[in-house]
């Protein structure tokens, strides 16, 4: 809502030298938060001018100026600019007569643009200043020619200050309304509001005008909801007026068009501007009918199957049977507080005059805003609620202004359908608010803030009972009073008390386990990115799904970006988006890593509930079973990405770049950071190197993904073609990790250490081998390690000689060097058994 | 066996004066040791004379013996002393050969980096379970019952509309992306036994496009505390402690009126602080109130006998308050330099 200050000033007492910015910290004390200033950027001196004479003068480039003698200040005195009374001026336009008054803008002045004005030679002359279009003011769109003073129906002294005389050394503040301050979209109840903050006298606009007797058959009205939305009846209160006799075609005074254009509202016809003039100052959106063209009376209803209308905006709108019309006999003439329609419109040969100040339901005017893409400045003031006592008082405002302005004559009486239906009180008990807020508010302090946002309070056992003024729907409740009186009072009254909390058991384990995972992978090296979850159908469908089986999506309805509509299934594709934005800012060095949520839906099932539970009670389990059991799995997965080299080249040392047992390592990091033991199987994935793919398994489940992108998709994304990647579910991983350690006695006697190494085939995984020397061995060994995998002079093609430093220790007694090869062969003889290793002589 | 020889004081004078006068000649310990095979070996002339005392008269074995062992100490002596002083200077031409530059080392140390805005997160929730408070969370996708309905939003009220939702097609299953973290609110009320104190961090979702000062995917936190007797103040108090902890002692809070469907009062957060870059002023950084007695009664909870306060800001806006951070979108792409320049602390 913009609010020029002279306006506000009619109805509130600002006092002398008040800024903008002051009456900002007023409304911002009160709530109604800072958004903009506006004014319109003139510098003076801009004074009324004479035209006394002019030459056409025809130029080479085809266009023909006026060469003129314009009066500037009164015979004898000096111009404002301190030039003579008389300015030559060159002027491109050609709408206006010798004699005409016009506004001059002055050498010294300036347009807003800023554009400075100085006595220029132009066209063989000097000019000495600029005859002004109203677009070059400010004031509108107009610019076929330079303004004539006349068209507005001004005629002021030679020399006047037009700067003051058009309004437009006003200026507004904007202020952003939330939405259940609709009242707040008006002059009248900012005011209001400005009132409370610095207790000025505020002086209600509507109380100046008196609404006309109301009769009957003053204009015939019905409403006819037979389809009311959620129990509410469309229009609940429906004035009107007539004013008969008037010409449309006169100008609107310039103050009321500067007051307009400062609201950001553009001047289009008297008729019109009065109409959107009273509503911004009373809140109460007007429409105004061309009287002649109504056959019969109206008719509020709700529209029928097959119905259209042709709204203002000459589109020709098929009707949805929740829409409200406003109907004749002829059928629908109006998009009930939406937009009207062509048919009734009010044109320049319209004489007679039907006022409309109606209240109509707030979700039924939402809905058909919404459903029409129609949002307009009447629908966002009902949306938010109109006060339904001004209607009279609004059609009256019009009908004065029509009289005043337009030369028109109101008819005595009006029609009101419905007053405006009487409030409950709401029962504010003692020590309620105080007990709210936490500042020890007196009764008489409580009592005088409610009454001074214009509520009636009556003081009963025990309290205060509160019927809330007219024009605040809001206020429905007890804290709804508690928040006027904070407000009023001053939120800054509120103290500053920290609650004690019971103790509570800090991060949960998962909460635990993510942190250590996060800073493990950040101290190894990798760096943390946050992607975005939005990804293509096709993404989720190659990085979603190992095998390739058809996967599910989350799809959104309303992507921003139309080629990315789903949610992630994966991590991957977006480090692949980051690691592309880095390779193209020339980091071909990458280790990252992410921690987020996927979207698991699974193929096949729908989610989502079709009904939401209604009403302020706690649903049923069942029903809460339902919501939750409709939102698809939403694991928290963990992915990482590296290319290039994982460390560069450096004295003494080559570079290492970064490969499938990096990914892998970054996978032990983080089961280890998680407490899991972590076990890696040949795999395969779809999206990766098929013969360079891990299986991550804890407690022998699959948890995920390690190794590198198939070299086809590294290609398609402009990567390097060695990239490796890993994700795992990393809530499975702390689900399936045991969340305490069971200590181990700690052997403080020598241990025996010997090698072995075993040929077998090369396509035996060296964990199968491992695993059976393990088994093999029994309790006395307590470390295996692989340190080699020989293939090559030696051993046979096909096979490998695998080499493992083995250690034994018992608890009870020194190994001897017999038992720990007693314990080495047990070990070679199983693996020997389970995959054919022979002991490499 | 080499032949005995005579002892004598001359000879053992000599075979001493040649001991000495090698050692004091060795340069390095390998000459040293050289040098000690050839006088004190088993075939040095020392040697040699000690084992001629077997057959030395007993009446003599005393004196003879004397004046080959004083012989035999001396040498050994002045071998330590110079063993001593050869293995000083190697020792110390080792260390001076072994010394590198400490600029020019290979190092395997890369400077990984958490998120700043997930290392300020964690900073937060640092606070709170100070406090005794708990860390909640809820799904990303989330019904709208819990985004909107449970939290007061009428489902024609303009409030809705204002979030700028995304959601999940079709709508008609009124599935959203979490427009903020308030649905946690709600599930906690459900989940957890009065009292409660919670805060819930999160990622949240809305149709802002993506530029300098906006992202369609940001995170906030949001607290929660549901107790009997609680008040605005608490929550001011709450608010203070919080804002001071993060932002140093000189930091402050103002609340000023606003509307949130979902708490009433409500008031928009305000904080000031003196090193902000354009100088000492208000910012705006969330929004909070009381819990709307709807929501509470939507939770289970009744109003009559419980309050509650509730507050919300966004960690993106916290980062660029605390850190400087000009561009939003350095928070998003994923540049590693963005992460980097935090390291592991914010």
């Amino acid at each position: 809502m913009r609010v020029p200050l002279s306006w506000l000033a009619e109805y509130v007492d600002l006092p002398p030298g008040t800024s903008l910015e002051d009456v900002h910290a007023a409304l911002v004390r009160v709530g109604l938060e800072e958004e903009d200033v506006h004014t319109f950027d003139l510098q003076g001196p801009i004074v009324v001018g004479e035209v006394l004479e002019f030459v056409e003068e025809p130029q080479s480039n085809g266009k023909t100026i006026r060469w003129c003698h314009v009066r500037v200040a009164p015979d004898g005195e000096q111009a404002a600019d301190g030039g003579d009374a008389v300015h030559g001026i060159v002027c491109g336009a050609r709408n206006f007569f010798v004699g005409d008054k016009v506004v001059v803008t002055l050498p010294g002045s300036v347009l807003p643009g800023p554009f400075p004005i100085a006595a220029r030679k132009t066209y063989g002359h000097v000019s000495d200043g600029m005859i002004a279009s109203a677009r070059e003011l400010g004031l509108g769109d107009d610019h076929d020619g330079i303004l004539r003073l006349s068209t507005l129906g001004i005629d002021a002294p030679v020399g006047t200050d037009a700067i003051a005389l058009l309004g437009l050394d006003d200026a507004a503040v904007e202020i952003n309304v939330t939405p259940d301050r609709g009242y707040a979209f008006s002059i009248r109840g900012v005011a209001r509001e400005y009132a409370h903050a610095t207790g000025a006298v505020y002086r209600d606009p509507a109380a100046q005008v008196t609404a006309a007797d109301a009769s009957v058959d003053a204009f015939p009205v019905a409403v006819r909801d037979e389809a009311p939305i959620r129990g509410r009846v469309g229009a609940s209160v429906f004035a009107t007026r007539i004013v008969r006799g008037i010409d449309p075609t006169r100008p609107t005074p310039a103050w009321m068009i500067a007051r307009l254009k400062l609201a950001g509202i553009r001047s289009l016809s008297l008729p019109v501007d009065i109409t959107n003039y009273v509503m911004l100052e009373l809140g109460q959106p007007i429409h105004g009918y061309d009287l002649d063209a109504l056959q019969g009376g109206i008719v509020v209803r709700r529209a029928a199957a097959g119905e259209t209308l042709e709204t203002l905006d000459g589109k020709v709108r098929a009707l949805h049977a929740e829409d409200l019309l406003i109907t004749d006999d002829r059928g629908p003439i109006g998009l009930a507080g939406v937009m009207g329609g062509a048919t009734t419109e009010i044109g320049d040969a319209t004489t007679n005059v039907l006022i409309e100040a109606a209240n109509f339901d707030p979700v039924s005017i939402a809905r058909t805003a919404r459903r029409h893409k129609l949002p307009s400045e009447a629908s966002k003031r009902f949306e938010r609620g109109v006060d339904p006592a001004v209607a009279g008082a609004a059609a009256a405002r019009v009908a004065q202004l029509l009289v005043d302005l337009a030369g028109g004559t109101a008819d005595e009486t009006g029609s009101l359908l419905h007053e405006a239906p009487a409030r409950e009180a709401i029962r504010l008990p003692d020590g309620f608010v105080t007990g709210l807020i936490g500042v020890e508010y007196t009764a008489d302090e409580v009592h005088d803030a409610l009454a001074e946002i214009g509520g009636a309070v009556t003081r009963v056992e025990g309290g205060f009972d509160v019927v809330p003024p007219s024009w605040r729907p809001d206020l429905t409740a007890n804290v709804d009073l508690a928040e006027e009186v904070a407000r009023l009072l001053g939120y800054d009254r509120i103290p500053s008390v920290l609650p004690v909390a019971p103790p509570g058991r800090g991060l949960t384990r998962s909460q635990r386990v993510r942190r250590g995972v996060a800073d493990a992978l950040a101290a190894a090296g990798a760096t943390e990115v946050l992607a975005f979850p939005f990804v293509s159908e096709a993404e989720n469908a190659v990085y979603g799904s190992a095998d390739g089986s058809p996967v599910a999506g989350v799809k959104l309805a309303n992507a921003l970006d139309a080629t990315v509509p789903y949610l992630r299934r994966s991590l991957i594709p977006g480090l692949i988006g980051v690691a592309r934005r880095n390779l193209s800012r020339g980091f071909t060095d990458l280790d990252v890593y992410e921690l987020g949520l996927v979207f698991l839906p699974e193929a096949g099932r729908s989610y989502g509930t079709a009904e939401l539970p209604i009403g302020w009670e706690r649903p049923s389990e069942a029903v809460l079973a339902e919501l939750n059991d409709g939102i698809p799995a939403q694991p928290r997965h963990v992915g990482v990405l590296l290319t290039g080299d994982l460390q560069h080249k450096q004295p003494g040392r080559a570079a290492e770049p970064a490969g499938i047992a990096d990914a892998l390592d970054a996978v032990r990091r983080i089961a280890h950071a998680a407490g899991a033991e972590v076990e890696f199987v040949q795999g395969s994935h779809q999206a990766m190197h098929p013969g360079r793919t891990a299986e991550v398994r804890v407690a022998g489940q699959l948890v995920g993904y390690a190794g590198e992108l198939h070299p086809s998709l590294t290609a398609e994304a402009d990567l390097p073609r060695v990239v490796a990647v890993a994700e795992v579910d990393l809530d499975s991983i702390i689900a399936l990790a045991s969340d305490t350690v069971e200590a181990r006695p700690i052997g403080t006697l020598p241990a025996a250490t010997q090698d072995l190494s075993l040929v077998v085939g090369a396509d035996v995984p060296a964990a199968t081998v491992a695993a059976a020397v393990r088994e093999g061995a029994g309790e006395l060994l307590e470390h295996l390690q692989l340190v080699d995998d020989y293939r090559g002079q030696g051993v046979p093609e096909g096979s490998k000689s695998l080499t493992f430093a083995l250690r034994f220790r018992a608890g009870d007694r020194t190994l001897t060097a017999a038992e720990a090869s007693d314990a080495k062969m047990a070990g070679a003889a199983l693996a020997a058994e389970r995959t054919g290793a022979a002991i490499r002589e | 066996m080499s032949e005995p020889l005579q002892i004598t004081e001359p000879a053992v004078a000599a075979a001493v004066d040649a001991a000495l006068a090698a050692i004091a000649a060795a340069g390095d310990s390998a000459a040293l040791k050289a040098v000690r095979a050839e006088h004190t070996g088993e075939k040095s002339t020392l040697a040699r004379l000690n084992a001629s005392l077997r057959d030395v008269p007993n009446d003599q074995k005393a004196a003879l013996g004397k004046l080959v062992g004083g012989a035999r100490g001396r040498v050994n002596q002045a071998f330590a002393a110079r063993e001593a002083e050869i293995l000083e200077v190697e020792a110390e031409a080792q260390l001076a050969a072994e010394a590198v530059d400490v600029t020019a080392l290979p190092s395997r140390f890369t400077a990984g980096a958490r998120h700043p805005l997930a290392l300020l997160q964690d900073r937060v929730c640092d606070v709170f379970t100070g406090m005794g408070w708990e860390i909640a969370e809820g799904p990303e996708v989330e019904s709208e019952w819990f985004n909107f309905d449970a939290l007061n939003f009428d489902a024609d009220h303009p409030a809705r509309a204002m979030q700028d939702t995304f959601f999940v097609d079709p709508p008609e299953a009124h599935l959203v992306m979490r427009t903020h973290t308030s649905p946690v609110q709600v599930r906690s009320m459900l989940e957890r036994e009065v009292p409660i104190y919670v805060l819930a961090p999160g990622r949240v979702y809305r149709t802002d496009e993506f530029d300098a000062t906006h992202l369609p995917v940001f995170m906030q936190f949001e607290g929660l505390a549901v107790d009997k007797g609680l008040t605005m103040a608490h929550l001011r108090g709450t608010l203070d402690h919080f804002v001071k902890s993060i932002f140093g002692d000189e930091a402050k809070v103002r609340l000023r009126p606003s509307f949130f469907p979902f708490t009433e009062p409500s008031a928009e957060l305000d904080f000031w602080h003196p090193t902000f870059k354009d100088g000492p002023r208000w910012i705006e950084w969330g929004g909070c109130g009381m819990v709307h007695p709807n929501v509470l009664r939507a939770a289970g909870i009744d109003p009559e006998v419980y309050t509650g306060f509730a507050f919300g800001m966004g960690i993106e806006r916290g980062l660029m308050l605390r850190n400087d951070v000009q561009d939003m979108r350095d928070m998003a792409e994923g540049d590693i330099r963005f992460s980097q320049q935090f390291g592991m602390v914010v």
